[in-house]
């Protein structure tokens, strides 16, 4: 694995096609210079945190537009309902299934 | 490099069918509602038997009762079970039930209250349950190759970290103990919704794929589209899905599905509560997505161990059958670590691979074949739920 060491992440993206990543700590705080890591493959970079996002909640990896599809495991798992900027909290608030 | 998994073995009871337990109860069983109380009087009568007492049994007809049937039948003949007795209000039932159990060649006894009453009943059965005692508790455990194992596995409180961490670990076990032979089982219907076109193709061949669709599809029509008032928005996800960080369905498919791992291919589609009967070989079951049902259902087909990932916390056992939980999530094994029997929470650290949690899960796996309590077990968690598919008559 090429994590740096004793630096545990912040932040995990299934694939490189992801435009959300997944919080992995507790008691995560706005500005929190992260550590992201996509588990595909163990790749690494930095982003920061625009929110207080709690543990398991996710995040946008760049800014994203209502109306584009939110990707996840590089698959398709809804849309955005409001635009938000990089590093911002995503969930039900302003991302839904376009099944229903 | 990957481990071999061909020369694990476990000490397990080998039954009369050939089929191998890994737990060895007496099962005090009621055919429905109004027979409990004396299943549970039994059962306090003589020491070692297990009650399992539950809401239904009258009254049902069609597939309904077929269901009812399979899974009574089912309970009581999944090897975990040394032997049965079977208590119904009316003997016709009760036979039905006692000899479906028979067939595994397990010793069966069939008591109906209907001119005797709960006294008389209790008394006979009581009488026999301590035969069954003395008889089962010197059975002895015999060393048994992996792939008598039938291991089953269902996800509940799911969250985000399911998807990263739990689940795969489980998937991972699928890759490894499948191709040795073990007999596995997943479902949820409701939950590969968002997933359907992933899951249809895992299936080991285009038959079985459309036969997969056919029945999801059905599902939706019949189930979700016949009876919803909104849509699935209050109940996929749950409430305790979203407070995890879970947003959509689709979202909580895919953390699903990886509990079928990379490789795993699916062979066949069960009924719930039914048997397999195409050989070892990974299996679906057409089951609800709640935790209890789900693991009652796969018990009733013949599951001995159920492996159950958890993000928020579900805290299900099931009477007859260990199961284990694993979490990845670190404020849940934190908060509740009391229920969880395998942390994999360094995934989510960068601590510890999948491929390394996965034989984890083996292992734990082996020492609850071994006789190990699980964290369920431990806590006496004994969730028994029937699925009913419609209104009784």
């Amino acid at each position: 694995m090429n994590v740096i060491p004793n630096e545990v992440p912040h932040l995990l993206v299934h694939d490189h096609e992801d435009n959300v990543g997944v919080v992995v700590v507790e008691g995560l705080t706005a500005g929190t210079d992260m550590l992201c890591c996509v588990t595909h493959d163990n790749s690494t970079f930095r982003l920061t945190a625009g929110a207080d996002v709690p543990i398991g909640h996710k995040i946008a990896l760049k800014d994203l537009k209502s109306g584009e599809t939110a990707i996840k495991y590089g698959e398709d798992i809804g849309k955005f309902i409001a635009d938000i900027p990089k590093g911002g909290h995503v969930h039900t608030h302003n991302c839904k299934t376009k099944r229903w | 490099m990957a481990k071999r998994h061909d020369n694990i073995t476990f000490k397990g009871y080998r039954r009369e069918n050939g089929r191998v337990g890994v737990r060895n109860h007496v099962v005090i069983l009621p055919v429905d509602d109004i027979s409990n109380a004396a299943v549970e009087a039994v059962a306090n009568n003589v020491k070692g038997t297990l009650a399992i007492p539950h809401a239904y049994g009258r009254l049902q007809f069609g597939e309904d009762l077929e269901l009812h049937f399979r899974t009574m039948i089912g309970t009581g003949a999944n090897p975990n079970v040394a032997a049965v007795v079977v208590i119904g209000i009316e003997p016709g039932w009760t036979k039905r039930i006692a000899d479906g159990i028979r067939e595994t060649g397990k010793p069966v006894a069939e008591f109906s209250i209907e001119q005797n009453g709960d006294f008389e009943t209790i008394r006979a059965a009581s009488w026999k349950a301590k035969e069954f005692v003395h008889w089962a508790t010197e059975l002895e455990r015999e060393e048994c190759a992996v792939s008598d194992l039938w291991v089953s596995t269902k996800c509940g409180e799911s969250d985000t970290t399911t998807g990263l961490g739990s689940c795969p670990t489980v998937g991972n076990m699928y890759d490894k103990l499948l191709p040795e032979g073990i007999t596995g089982f997943f479902g949820e219907t409701s939950e590969i919704t968002g997933a359907e076109h992933i899951c249809q193709k895992r299936a080991i061949n285009e038959e079985v794929g459309e036969r997969w669709y056919k029945m999801w599809k059905a599902y939706q029509d019949e189930v979700i589209f016949a009876h919803q008032t909104d849509d699935l928005s209050d109940s996929q996800p749950t409430k305790g899905n979203i407070e995890g960080g879970l947003t959509t369905i689709e979202e909580k498919a895919l953390g699903n599905l990886e509990k079928i791992g990379r490789t795993s291919k699916y062979i066949d589609i069960l009924e719930p509560a039914e048997e397999p009967a195409s050989g070892a070989g990974l299996y679906f079951m057409d089951s609800s997505s709640a935790a209890a049902e789900c693991v009652t259902l796969m018990a009733a087909g013949g599951a001995v161990i159920h492996t159950f990932p958890t993000g928020q916390g579900n805290v299900v056992g099931n009477p007859i059958v260990p199961v284990i939980k694993i979490t990845a999530n670190p404020r849940t094994v934190r908060t509740m670590g009391e229920h969880v029997d395998v942390d994999v929470s360094g995934i989510l650290r960068r601590e510890m691979t999948i491929d390394e949690a996965g034989d984890e899960l083996i292992d734990m796996i082996r020492r609850t074949a071994n006789g190990r309590h699980t964290a369920a077990e431990a806590l006496g968690h004994r969730e028994f739920s029937m699925t009913k598919l419609y209104r009784s008559a």
